[in-house]
């Protein structure tokens, strides 16, 4: 992903959603049923809509944004990625108060403390990304859940590419 | 009667950091040695000037043990056992049978089908009747309380086609510690039949999992090497995970989620109380302790990036031990110290690679197919078991050079292995496809005996500690 065209993105300030495209998981798309939004916290979007500073309200605006994935034993930032973090990066623009846990995930298939450790390099990816869009450190923090938090229970391959995830929840 | 309560020994922790602790439970309290008896030979009659004999060493797994219950002096009451000395006998003798029984090498006859000897027999035993039965090997014992409420228990093994003692020692316990005396002897026994070092004294640290896959409660948990005398250290509310016991069983290394991040704290058995094993506010995981308990190893993740470290057990700087943008983690000593085997995926995938204990001399040592993680040296010092990726994860073994590598286990998802303080078993846990239901498994050298650890509820991340003194 190109520096350039996602801080030119940023500069552009739409608070608009249209960037950000769910984004497929490697392997299988999810399955067509509703999947829970991972790490959402708060209500869904409310008659009177979701206060500023609830993962709601986050939710809202971005989308399934929220959450990038990633292939197996991978942590890198693809195209696809890039665009769910420049939708997120609009938002923690218009809102500076806002701060933020970006949570790293493994799927079921790898060792527990090596998944911590994959976990770890996922969420400190995004969060790399973020501050190369702008977004202040220090209003990042990570934490890596390695494979003890899974979103998708099937074992196979379409619930591990749905667990292969960071993402951003916001702190209340 | 009084029972005896060891007063908790203060330890003078030098950690720097005292943690405030949010999800432990009230702490067990730490045990001590079993005294040896010199098995009471006023008590017990015992007799003088046995001849050791070696009986063949070649046949001895198809061995047929008899171990009917152990008697008792006089019938008296204990705390170890409602009904008193004579039912505790009956239950020491049963210990003993599921010990040898479960790891497949013997076929031992328990106490319940098998006619119970007088007092006075246990030094004298009735040969002829023994071997009427088709009994090889002959187990007796006994039971005294004595007047402080100890408990002294005598262990006797017999060969009765020679008609002679192979081997007798006895021990002074408090009545809870009474499954340590049943351990003693089956430790006693094994190692008189086989040549190889006990291993039945021993406990076991380990993730007890309940609740749903997607909400799963991991809580700290300790048991006997039998699955008995469990215990739940933690609480529930924070995630634990990869426990490891100090050699001296004072301490339990663990990763705790209880402030929110993956943190390694030392805690301590006898007081209950916790600390950081480093301040630091990066993440801390994969905690192992050196042979000597002097120094502990963590991986940390720095930026993302996560390395290998090894600070003292005392607290101070810690050192890193690997520099690498790949990642290194965990770590497992040789018995002398002086090696380290760790994972790394600094070639693209997770491989073994060992190092010497300061760091220097990185080498791979693993190039079969599939991938090499959480590597444990055996207590031997000759094998290294770990987890096998090649589609499923099995448990297997090499030696210390990557060679010789056996295949232990079949199972869907089986890792992290962990050995009996004697190096001929290896624990480990088995994750069910789909439900993420898992459990603690054990499975000899030969992959032949394989079984499952009885747990109350679902268990991971098995830790097995030392022989205990």
């Amino acid at each position: 992903m190109n520096m350039k065209i996602a801080t030119i993105l940023l500069l552009a300030s739409t608070t608009a959603l249209a960037a950000c495209a769910k984004k497929a998981p490697e392997v299988l798309p999810p399955a067509p049923v509703e999947t829970p939004q991972p790490g959402q916290t708060g209500p869904q979007v409310q008659p009177t809509g979701p206060m500023v500073g609830t993962q709601a309200h986050f939710a809202a605006a971005v989308g399934s944004s929220t959450t990038i994935y990633f292939d197996t034993d991978r942590y890198n930032v693809d195209s696809q990625d890039a665009a769910a973090l420049q939708a997120q990066a609009q938002y923690f623009a218009r809102y500076p108060q806002v701060t933020f846990t970006i949570e790293g995930h493994a799927d079921e298939r790898g060792t527990r403390e090596y998944n911590l450790a994959l976990g770890e390099r996922r969420a400190n990816s995004a969060k790399s990304y973020l501050v190369s869009l702008g977004v202040d450190a220090n209003r990042i923090s990570v934490v890596s859940y390695g494979k003890e938090r899974p979103v998708a229970l099937a074992s196979d391959e379409s619930a591990w590419a749905q667990n292969r995830r960071a993402a951003s929840v916001v702190i209340n | 009667m009084k029972p005896l309560f060891l007063a908790a020994l203060l330890f003078t922790t030098t950690m720097p950091v005292a943690v405030m602790a949010q999800d432990l439970g009230a702490p067990i309290g730490e045990d001590g040695p079993v005294e040896a008896a010199t098995t009471d030979a006023s008590q017990a009659q015992a007799e003088e000037g046995i001849s050791f004999t070696v009986t063949d060493e070649s046949a001895w797994s198809d061995i047929g043990i008899a171990i009917p219950s152990f008697a008792t002096d006089r019938e008296r009451p204990t705390p170890a056992n409602e009904a008193g000395t004579g039912a505790l006998g009956r239950e020491i003798a049963r210990v003993i049978t599921a010990n040898l029984r479960n790891n497949g090498l013997f076929k031992p006859v328990g106490p319940d089908s098998l006619p119970q000897p007088e007092f006075p027999q246990i030094t004298a035993p009735a040969f002829s009747a023994w071997s009427g039965r088709g009994a090889e090997m002959l187990v007796h014992g006994y039971v005294r309380a004595r007047d402080d409420g100890r408990l002294v228990v005598g262990c006797y093994l017999y060969d009765v086609a020679l008609q002679n003692e192979l081997v007798r020692e006895g021990w002074v316990v408090a009545p809870a510690d009474w499954r340590r005396a049943a351990h003693k002897c089956s430790d006693l026994i094994f190692s008189r039949l086989t040549g190889e070092s006990p291993f039945f004294d021993s406990r076991i640290a380990y993730i007890a999992e309940t609740g749903p896959k997607d909400r799963r409660v991991k809580r700290l948990a300790v048991m006997d090497s039998d699955g008995a005398n469990h215990r739940f250290l933690t609480l529930g509310s924070a995630t634990a995970l990869t426990p490891r016991y100090s050699p001296d069983y004072s301490k339990i290394l663990y990763l705790s989620y209880v402030d929110g991040n993956p943190r390694i704290y030392v805690y301590d058995i006898g007081t209950g109380k916790q600390t950081l094993v480093t301040e630091n506010r990066n993440p801390t995981i994969a905690p192992r302790w050196s042979p000597d308990g002097k120094s502990i190893l963590y991986s940390m993740g720095v930026a993302g990036n996560t390395d290998i470290y090894r600070v003292s057990a005392t607290g101070g700087a810690s050192i890193k031990l690997t520099d690498n943008p790949g990642i290194d983690v965990g770590g497992s000593y040789s018995p002398d110290g002086s090696k380290i085997v760790f994972e790394s995926d600094r070639s693209g995938s997770q491989q073994c690679y060992v190092m010497d204990a300061d760091g220097k001399n990185q080498r791979r040592i693993t190039f079969f197919g599939g991938r090499c993680a959480t590597p444990e040296w055996s207590p031997r010092g000759d094998q290294i078991a770990f987890t096998r990726i090649a589609g499923d994860f099995n448990v297997a073994v090499m030696n210390t050079s990557g060679g010789n590598m056996r295949v232990l286990t079949r199972g869907w998802q089986d890792e992290a292995p962990t050995w009996a303080p004697n190096g001929r078993i290896i624990q480990f846990f088995r994750t069910e496809k789909n439900t993420g239901r898992s459990g603690i498994w054990q499975v000899d050298l030969t992959g032949q005996n394989e079984r499952r650890l009885p747990t109350p509820v679902d268990a991971s991340d098995p830790a097995w500690g030392p022989i205990r003194p």
